[in-house]
């Protein structure tokens, strides 16, 4: 199997609204694959198609080296599925859920009390296992949620936004679980749009944009396709941003970028000591004043927002 | 029969039992809500028995020997909230999603469903029927006949399962099931269950009269021997015909809806 996950020019659309225009993927096994994009970029729509939850309009994909619409049943015995929202029993125990997702996978009564007390423990859910979930915090409900997706060990996972709504801790503790997870050689596919969070847990990130892929590689590569280090000078008046970015131009030696909002004028530079020196100097020198600067290298979110910004304004990351 | 349809139909029915067995498990961490739901029937007995029925004249017998059959027709309609919110529920909170994504039989959410809430009904009769023995009301015909009322009664019930299952699959949100939890009093008070349609205003009356509710209230009080409105329309004498046909109709409109609602989530 090349491939644990493979995606070939998928589409689906809801009325007038396109969510995935052409859609590709390939995931190697035992990987961890960040899909990357704003809120209504495709993303939870590719993972459902993924997960046998939704029907393609047009394009095929694999997981596991099924078809998701020939083998639906074979996926779905290959697969586990995190959604967005913590998929489990609100009244139920912990360990109630567990046993009975067991045996709708199909294990026996023991095995499934078994795997559950096994999964409880892997999580750190073994002494609060007996309450109702209702009473868990967030961050145990989505651990909780992850046990239940893990019931078969299965070889590829699904997790669609999985810190969504979570709390520093919670989005900690899910990561830690996550961790542990791929150490065992499970594949990922995780959603995020946190760019962090891909940064974090991702060997490779697939930037999604418009229902299509728009950049595919490691989180480093993608930091380098800015260009290293970047100039940022942030102006006291909004009136000043035009000869600041004149300045910068002429020290960075090439265009600069200009976010009025924040009042910032940024550019890449080659040469980081250099360039804060002669900034300085020229800033002082057009009497422009300077509220602050900096050089420092790109983070990912400017590697995001350059990607899906040509045909939108203003995304916040 | 194949193994493999054998095999299918073996998975279906272990995977309708676990669901079963989860809404038990529900019963038994949530006992003051059953008690609440199983109750609220026995309430209104009691409420409009005692508070109305001194007012009511009803002919050939007692009030409570009246209102009690209306009001084990009435409970199995009720029972229509309770599958729309459990399956509303688990649809809102991505529970049905999961397991779309495993690999149990698809036919075993509703079955699970269909027996547990069945189970539910079931019990929410028996406790007002002893009730309504307790007030005062009797079987009088044969122990066929009462069978025969109580299979009409389950019969509402299972069809209304359908209804419940569709209108879970439409309705968005908590204000949308609040608003047909609302619905559900007038369009059950709109029937023959405590007062005659004869008294209401002339088209709301022969709305009343028509009501599958009142067809099946009509029957069980036939069937056990209690006092009725006698037969003043066409559909109060041919209550026990309508009390079969109007429940295989619901079924006949609302299954084939629901299960392509249920098809429809994958599209």
């Amino acid at each position: 199997m090349e491939y644990a996950v493979r995606a070939e020019g998928l589409r689906k659309r809801y009325g007038a609204t396109v969510a995935l225009d052409g859609f590709d993927l390939g995931v190697p096994p035992g990987s961890v694959y960040g899909l990357l994009g704003p809120n209504g970029a495709g993303k939870t729509t590719a993972v459902r198609i993924l997960a046998t939850l939704l029907r393609p309009d047009a394009g095929r994909a694999a997981v596991a080296g099924f078809d998701v619409v020939k083998r639906a049943d074979d996926v779905r015995r290959s697969i586990g599925l995190v959604g967005q929202q913590t998929a489990v029993d609100e009244v139920l125990s912990g360990r109630q859920n567990l046993v009975m997702f067991g045996r709708l996978h199909h294990l026996r009564a023991a095995a499934a009390g078994e795997r559950a007390d096994e999964l409880l423990r892997r999580f750190g859910l073994a002494d609060t296992g007996r309450k109702p979930v209702g009473r868990y915090s967030g961050g145990m409900r989505r651990r909780l949620d992850l046990a239940a997706g893990l019931i078969l060990s299965p070889p590829v996972l699904f997790l669609d936004e999985p810190t969504s709504g979570l709390d520093p801790r919670g989005r900690t503790e899910v990561w830690e679980a996550v961790r542990a997870l791929v150490a065992s050689g499970t594949t990922v596919l995780l959603t995020t749009q946190y760019l962090e969070e891909a940064d974090q847990l991702a060997d490779r990130i697939a930037v999604i944009d418009a229902g299509r892929v728009v950049a595919d590689d490691t989180p480093d590569r993608l930091k380098a396709t800015l260009g290293g280090d970047r100039l940022d000078v942030v102006l006291h008046r909004v009136d000043d941003l035009g000869p600041a970015a004149a300045v910068v131009e002429r020290v960075a030696g090439g265009p600069a970028e200009v976010d009025p909002d924040r009042r910032l004028v940024s550019a890449p530079v080659r040469d980081r000591l250099a360039a804060l020196t002669e900034a300085v100097e020229a800033l002082r020198e057009a009497g422009l004043a300077v509220e602050d600067l900096a050089v420092r290298r790109p983070t990912l979110d400017e590697v995001f927002l350059r990607l899906t910004a040509d045909d939108r304004t203003g995304v916040a990351a | 029969m194949t193994t493999l349809a054998l095999d299918r139909l073996r998975w279906a029915v272990l995977d309708g039992w676990t669901l079963t067995r989860r809404s038990l498990q529900h019963w038994a961490r949530q006992p003051g809500a059953v008690a609440v739901t199983l109750l609220f029937p026995v309430l209104m007995v009691l409420m409009f028995g005692y508070l109305f029925g001194g007012a009511m004249a009803v002919p050939g017998g007692d009030y409570f020997e009246f209102l009690v059959p209306g009001m084990y027709a009435m409970t199995m309609a009720f029972g229509v909230e309770a599958t729309m919110i459990a399956v509303a529920t688990d649809a809102a909170r991505g529970v049905t999603d999961r397991f779309r994504s495993l690999p149990m039989a698809p036919s075993a959410v509703l079955l699970g469903r269909s027996s547990a809430d069945l189970l539910n009904s079931a019990l929410g009769l028996a406790i007002l029927v002893l009730c309504g023995l307790v007030v005062g009301w009797r079987v009088h015909g044969s122990v066929a006949a009462a069978l025969a009322a109580v299979g009409l009664l389950l019969l509402l019930r299972v069809a209304l399962l359908w209804l419940g299952v569709y209108l879970g699959l439409v309705v968005r949100g908590p204000e949308a099931v609040q608003a047909v939890q609302i619905l559900v009093w007038p369009i059950t008070f709109l029937s023959n269950v405590f007062v005659a349609p004869e008294t209401m205003p002339g088209w709301l009356g022969a709305v009343a009269a028509w009501n599958p509710l009142s067809a099946t209230a009509a029957a069980t009080r036939d069937l056990f021997g209690n006092p009725g409105w006698g037969a003043t329309s066409w559909p109060a004498a041919h209550a026990v015909e309508l009390a079969i046909v109007w429940p295989l109709l619901i079924v006949g409109v609302f299954a084939p809806l629901a299960v392509r609602r249920y098809r429809r989530l994958s599209r």
